[in-house]
């Protein structure tokens, strides 16, 4: 078990309801578990599904057992598979040592299609992300999920640039066997692929 | 979920709260469970489900949560294991039987779990259902972690055999939904054979002497729970600061007291027993302290009847100070967190919680404040229940008398929201759309001339609302029955219910029509598909212009979640941009902004109404709305049929 870099370590996956947010967290949870951790994933959803936000909070130690809600502005790390829902996070959770990691595709939230609020330019969006975190993947991984076949897929490709990016005490092999417990083996080559899209897009941002 | 009888005992795996109260169930040895579903309880029984044929023990969804724990209570005094999982709604929707039940008590281990909601993720109400164990002075549990989750239930089922009446075991949303390592244990080899002595009765006469009797128990029960290893401290002997916690709230205050360095300072008194009170553990620990600060959710419970404990002793422990939701260290509403406790025990003890560089705090706060739209909650993409509230609407601008949607409780709940263009007027509970409606249907000879119409889900149908329905027919109130028929428990996951003639376990049961059932009360019944919008008003209107009694008219369409794992919706929908009139229609983007479909856009650089092919599942109704005839579907190729 390799030592941790700071304990607990604190990530949080979010996004909007019905992008696959709660299967990539329970992922990381049986891959971390597996891998001899003490895990608390921590999820959020009641009427997520009906395109409100959705975050998990997985928690990681060596020994002690934690609760599952991660303290305000203490995340190691932020996946989000939304870049607005990045934002709105961050404000809660963010430090200047958090490192995020988001998806570069809006869905709009209603009130936007509505035209009662705007959403953000998204250069101005980025700029706001970058400037208040230690590093930030601005990854287009709908769109990779798109040419893969599926945009459902962009929540294993933000894994797969997770581990690459060297936050995660465990790496891509150990997020794939958690993948494998859960997806038939039908369906892991496209795992797998999306897996390793998502180590590229990291090492490119 | 999943098959839980396949985990291997010994082996530690990721369970979350809820998989792991039915595990601790299985490995208790339960015969049957039933259960109606409700968000954050749902999973407990969808486990027991999918576990069922490999466990061989009997599991259903219930019509409602009161039948459920009758059904259990049933198994019960056969001398079998027994179990009924619910949401804190549902609780109150058994209160009549549990507050009788405890008076007859009961054979085979019998436990409620009730799955609280605070912060209200998913309910429309945070009630702390601990109550109901005080009211009906049973044992209470309540544990912190999912692994306590199963040794808990596996307690809870001994406790209940050797106390002869209901355990109650509640959960929160934040540890049914929290995923853990959890350690499965044995499952029992065989289970008892159900019998019944016909010379034994279950009732509640003598009731005064059965009361005594039920008392007894309770007390019994205390002891049995104090030596059971579910109350722990943590700290030094003599506390400038005694934390007394249960569930969540316990860690946090853990997590709290690391954070802020002041381990040494203050003990804490983890509550997994949290009625009866273990009265001895509790004046010991009240004793060697001056200052005590409740942590838990929602309602101050442990703080109330920890303060009542101290009055009766308060001449040998002397002056206490308490601290919690009586003096605003802890909210008194939504959820407690590890930040809330630990400013608590900062103000208490004088220490500042460490904080990130406050420019920083402000700057990223502004940004959010100046780039971060909220994210309304909307029906989903190709939402039947979209197109019958567009409909409501519709006819009842049309009508002109200022008419009135009583509502309920299900995925149509949102109506309250612009999603359903706000015409839901009225949300409550499970089955009060009907009965709202039928007293202001009987207020025309009070000069009350409004429309009325009512909503209720097929699944709400059979739970609650049939009372309020036959109660309308027999007083004759005046009312449309709307029944938003989408063929599912939507808003829970999908469960079958008694429309659906499925199962839990997939078994086929006997399907139940509610155009029966409303054609046999004598109600007048039509059935139209919501996607037709030209249909549904006119019917519609046609209703709420009869008069007279109470009519019905059933909204039918599945569910469009549903429909898109049946294969997907029939068109492809676009926009003719030379059609649409961009900002100029119906006073400014009629599609998106008053429909407002998540499917629908706006494309600001053209001016123009779009279609993201992401988001839209291709149901075709906003063809039907566009004035400009802009919007087209084509049928989608591999469309189903």
């Amino acid at each position: 078990m390799k030592a941790l870099k700071q304990e607990p370590l604190d990530l949080i996956v979010t996004g909007v309801g019905g992008q696959g947010n709660v299967l990539a967290s329970q992922v990381l949870g049986r891959a971390l578990l597996a891998a001899g951790y003490q895990v608390t994933v921590g999820e959020t959803y009641g009427l997520s599904q009906r395109g409100g936000p959705v975050m998990s909070m997985v928690r990681v130690t060596k020994e002690k057992v934690m609760g599952p809600t991660i303290p305000a502005h203490s995340a190691a790390a932020l996946v989000s598979l939304e870049p607005l829902e990045a934002l709105r996070v961050l404000g809660t959770y963010g430090h200047p040592g958090v490192v995020v990691l988001t998806n570069d595709r809006p869905l709009l939230p209603l009130n936007v299609i509505a035209g009662t609020d705007r959403y953000p330019d998204l250069a101005e969006l980025k700029q706001a992300l970058s400037e208040n975190c230690a590093k930030l993947y601005w990854l287009p991984a709908t769109e990779t999920a798109l040419n893969l076949g599926n945009p459902i897929l962009a929540n294993v490709i933000m894994l797969g640039a997770l581990a690459a990016a060297g936050l995660l005490p465990i790496g891509a092999a150990e997020i794939e066997a958690a993948l494998g417990a859960i997806f038939p083996e039908s369906k892991m080559g496209v795992n797998r692929r999306a897996l390793a899209k998502g180590a590229e897009l990291a090492a490119a941002a | 979920m999943a098959d839980l009888t396949k985990l291997t005992p010994g082996q530690r795996t990721l369970l979350q709260g809820n998989e792991a109260i039915a595990r601790g169930a299985l490995e208790a040895g339960i015969s049957l469970a039933a259960a109606y579903p409700g968000n954050p309880s749902s999973e407990i029984l969808e486990s027991l489900a999918d576990s069922a044929a490999a466990a061989g023990i009997y599991v259903e969804w219930s019509a409602n949560e009161k039948v459920a724990l009758e059904a259990a209570a049933g198994a019960s005094f056969a001398g079998l294991r027994a179990m009924a999982s619910m949401k804190q709604n549902g609780v109150n929707v058994c209160q009549d039987f549990i507050c009788n039940l405890t008076i007859s008590g009961t054979k085979g281990g019998i436990v409620l779990v009730t799955a609280d909601d605070p912060g209200s993720i998913s309910s429309t109400n945070e009630q702390d259902a601990r109550f109901i164990a005080k009211l009906a002075e049973l044992p209470l549990l309540e544990p912190s972690t999912p692994a306590e989750c199963l040794a808990m239930m596996r307690f809870a089922f001994e406790l209940s055999e050797q106390i002869g009446n209901l355990v109650v075991l509640r959960s929160i949303s934040r540890l049914s939904h929290t995923r853990a390592g959890v350690t499965p244990g044995a499952l029992p080899a065989s289970r008892p054979q159900p019998y019944w002595d016909p010379k034994v009765a279950w009732h509640t006469l003598p009731t005064v002497l059965r009361h005594k009797a039920m008392l007894a128990k309770l007390a019994k029960a205390g002891e049995i729970m104090s030596a059971a290893g579910f109350n722990a401290y943590s700290g030094p002997e003599r506390p400038e600061l005694l934390v007394i916690a249960s569930a969540s709230s316990a860690l946090y205050a853990d997590e709290a007291r690391d954070r802020l360095g002041v381990a040494e300072r203050v003990g804490l008194l983890k509550l997994g027993c949290t009625w009866p009170l273990d009265e001895a553990l509790l004046l010991r620990h009240l004793a060697a302290t001056e200052q005590i600060l409740f942590a838990e959710e929602v309602d101050p419970f442990i703080e109330d009847n920890v303060k009542a404990l101290y009055a009766q002793h308060a001449p040998e422990l002397g002056v206490k100070r308490f601290f919690g939701a009586a003096t605003g260290h802890t909210p008194p509403v939504g959820e407690m967190s590890p930040d809330v406790l630990a400013e608590a025990l900062g103000k208490i003890l004088g220490r500042e919680p460490a904080t990130v560089d406050a420019a920083y705090l402000e700057r990223v706060a502004q940004r959010v404040a100046a780039l971060v739209p909220p994210r309304e909650f909307g029906f989903c993409p190709g939402c039947p229940h979209r197109a019958s509230f567009w409909s409501m609407k519709q006819v009842l601008a049309a009508d002109g008398r200022d008419g009135l949607v009583s509502g309920d409780i299900g995925c149509y709940s949102l109506a309250m929201l612009p999603t359903g263009f706000q015409r839901a007027n009225a949300v409550h509970c499970m089955g009060s759309g009907p009965g709202v409606a039928g007293g202001l249907g009987q207020l025309r000879s009070q000069g009350f001339d409004q429309p009325v119409i009512t909503t209720v889900g097929d699944s709400t149908f059979f739970h609650a609302a049939l009372p309020a329905i036959i109660n309308a027919r027999w007083n004759q109130s005046d009312f449309v029955l709307v029944v938003l028929d989408n063929s599912a428990t939507a808003m829970t996951g999908f469960q079958p219910h008694p429309g659906t003639g499925q199962t839990a376990t997939g078994r086929p049961g006997s399907q139940l029509d509610p155009q029966t059932v409303l054609t046999a009360l004598g109600v007048p019944c039509s059935v139209v598909d919501p996607y037709d919008l030209e249909a549904t008003q006119q019917a519609l209107y046609d209703a709420v212009q009869a008069g007279g009694g109470v009519r019905a008219l059933i909204l039918r369409r599945v569910c469009a979640l549903v429909q898109n794992k049946r294969g997907g919706h029939p068109y492809t929908v676009s926009v003719d941009p030379d059609k649409c009139r961009g900002e100029n229609c119906g006073c400014h983007r009629f599609c998106s902004r008053v429909f407002r479909c998540p499917g629908l856009a706006f494309d600001e650089a053209a001016g123009k109404a779009t279609i993201d092919p992401v988001v839209c599942v291709g149901c075709g109704v906003c063809t039907q709305i566009c004035p400009a005839g802009a919007i087209q579907a084509e049928p989608r190729k591999e469309a189903a049929a």
